[in-house]
């Protein structure tokens, strides 16, 4: 937990202060609207409905989970924030990608590839036992759409940076890997990896 | 006999242009079409390849043609481009690599950019043509350039990698040039008249009913995309659809389109999209409209 202005001058508070308090409470709140439906259209075993609903939950269930691992992925680098210590994740980092260096330039490029909205992923392969970076589209969660347990999301839908950085997206993936709180990237591998 | 991977592009066919009955007036029978928030380019394409309207399959053309085609709005430029590719497989490869490609330029805006204010910002208006709609035409321009290289070459694996960013960046280009030319300043606003304005009360039973509906599924794309007002090539009905991301309208005619990319709006309106799409319908271009329309008819 931290206050709107603590990522800055990487995020500013303005763009905090909406994606959470206005984005992100806009999924929840239709979440929870969308699951009052779901359960009233299971208990009817109307199907028709049950499917229909799936879309909305995707996008709201989606954006809920999505951004609820966002705001734990990022601290000030007063606090951690782009320190990555030595550990089983750094470990796996260097024997796939030969340096955290050129993780961050595969993920960032793929990241800022995409076309239109989504996010872009590390995520772990459970079957395989290896990291993986990915991509989704829109809101899709990535474990719910790819198997991949994600350990570190970057959100690139407009709204999590035009405010400061207008249509420049490589500076902000950029400066993002200032933030990352591998602390919580690490614990989020040790869990997946259970 | 077709071969069954064809039969399933024709149900992917019939899929992509759902028909479904409006809410409005039960007496206007008219088409409204909706469309799942992901749509495959593929299947766009394949979709597009598939009709048997003489109009859609153009003769064979030299390369520089179909890239040309690119330039013109509407919904035959990416289906030629694939088309163009299919059949340069037949096609002698040093024809296909000494042709010149026609590059594509970013338009002029008919206004400066401060002209619409208040509904669009002059930040907004420069940022949005000189910066996003730029890098769409920077784009189709280097995905074109390495198509028909690899064209040249039969690469068909690096053809169909590139037909994504085609996909994306031609439909940038096309979907903002006809947005630039929908819009007008405030003061020149004048709502539609005749032969639009009659097909608008026909199929929507009024204009205000026109704008909410078309409002409300604009509002209500997941991620980005565009609403459009559009006009069916066979039975000559009026639609509201929306499209994801950069896909051109894959069914009839653009008349008039929303962006509702957060670019378009969140600079002035942050996460408020209804109230851009309110304040748009002040600056409506319904001359522009009427034209393409007409043209259409």
């Amino acid at each position: 937990t931290y206050d709107y202005a603590e990522l800055e001058p990487f995020i500013s508070a303005e763009i905090m202060q909406l994606h959470h308090s206005k984005h992100h409470q806009t999924y929840v709140t239709n979440l929870n609207a969308m699951t009052e439906k779901l359960e009233e259209a299971v208990h009817k075993r109307d199907v028709s409905q049950i499917v229909t609903l799936q879309q909305g939950i995707k996008f709201n269930g989606g954006g809920h989970l999505n951004h609820s691992i966002f705001w734990n992925n990022l601290a000030s680098p007063k606090k951690g924030g782009g320190e990555l210590s030595d550990g089983e994740l750094l470990n796996m980092i260097n024997a796939q990608y030969g340096s955290l260096d050129n993780l961050q330039t595969t993920m960032s490029a793929a990241t800022v590839a995409v076309q239109g909205s989504g996010w872009g992923w590390l995520g772990y392969d459970k079957t395989n036992k290896k990291l993986q970076v990915a991509t989704t589209a829109n809101q899709d969660p990535l474990q719910a759409t790819t198997g991949l347990v994600p350990i570190l999301g970057i959100d690139v839908w407009e709204h999590a940076y035009y405010l400061q950085y207008k249509n420049v997206r490589p500076d902000y993936v950029k400066s993002i890997w200032k933030i990352v709180n591998w602390k919580d990237v690490s614990e989020r591998l040790a869990e997946a990896k259970k | 006999k077709k071969p069954s991977s064809f039969s399933r592009r024709r149900e992917q066919a019939s899929e992509t242009c759902l028909t479904l009955k409006s809410n409005s007036p039960p007496s206007s029978a008219r088409p409204v079409r909706f469309r799942p928030s992901q749509q495959e380019p593929a299947a766009f394409l394949e979709e597009e390849a598939s009709s048997s309207d003489p109009e859609d399959n153009p003769p064979p053309q030299q390369p520089t043609m179909a890239t040309s085609s690119l330039l013109t709005a509407g919904r035959s430029a990416c289906k030629s481009l694939l088309q163009q590719t299919q059949k340069s497989f037949l096609s002698s490869s040093a024809a296909a690599a000494s042709a010149p490609l026609v590059a594509a330029k970013l338009p002029d805006l008919p206004y400066d950019y401060a002209a619409l204010e208040p509904a669009i910002s002059g930040e907004i208006m420069e940022l949005h043509h000189s910066k996003h709609h730029q890098a769409y035409v920077n784009g189709i321009n280097a995905a074109s350039e390495q198509m028909l290289d690899a064209q040249a070459k039969g690469d068909f694996a690096a053809m169909s990698k590139l037909t994504k960013a085609i996909n994306f960046n031609a439909g940038g280009h096309l979907n903002h040039s006809i947005f630039w030319t929908n819009l007008c300043p405030k003061r020149d606003y004048r709502p539609p008249e005749g032969k639009l304005l009659a097909k608008i009360n026909e199929n929507f039973g009024s204009l205000d009913n026109l704008q909410k509906q078309l409002s409300a599924m604009t509002v209500g794309v997941q991620g980005s995309g565009w609403g459009w007002l559009g006009l069916d090539r066979d039975t000559k009905q009026l639609f509201v659809q929306t499209m994801p991301n950069q896909d051109p309208l894959s069914c009839g005619v653009p008349l008039l389109g929303i962006d509702i990319w957060e670019h378009a709006y969140y600079l002035q309106y942050k996460n408020v999209r209804p109230d851009y799409v309110k304040a748009i319908w002040e600056i409506v271009n319904w001359k522009n409209i009427e034209e393409r329309y007409e043209a259409a008819l």
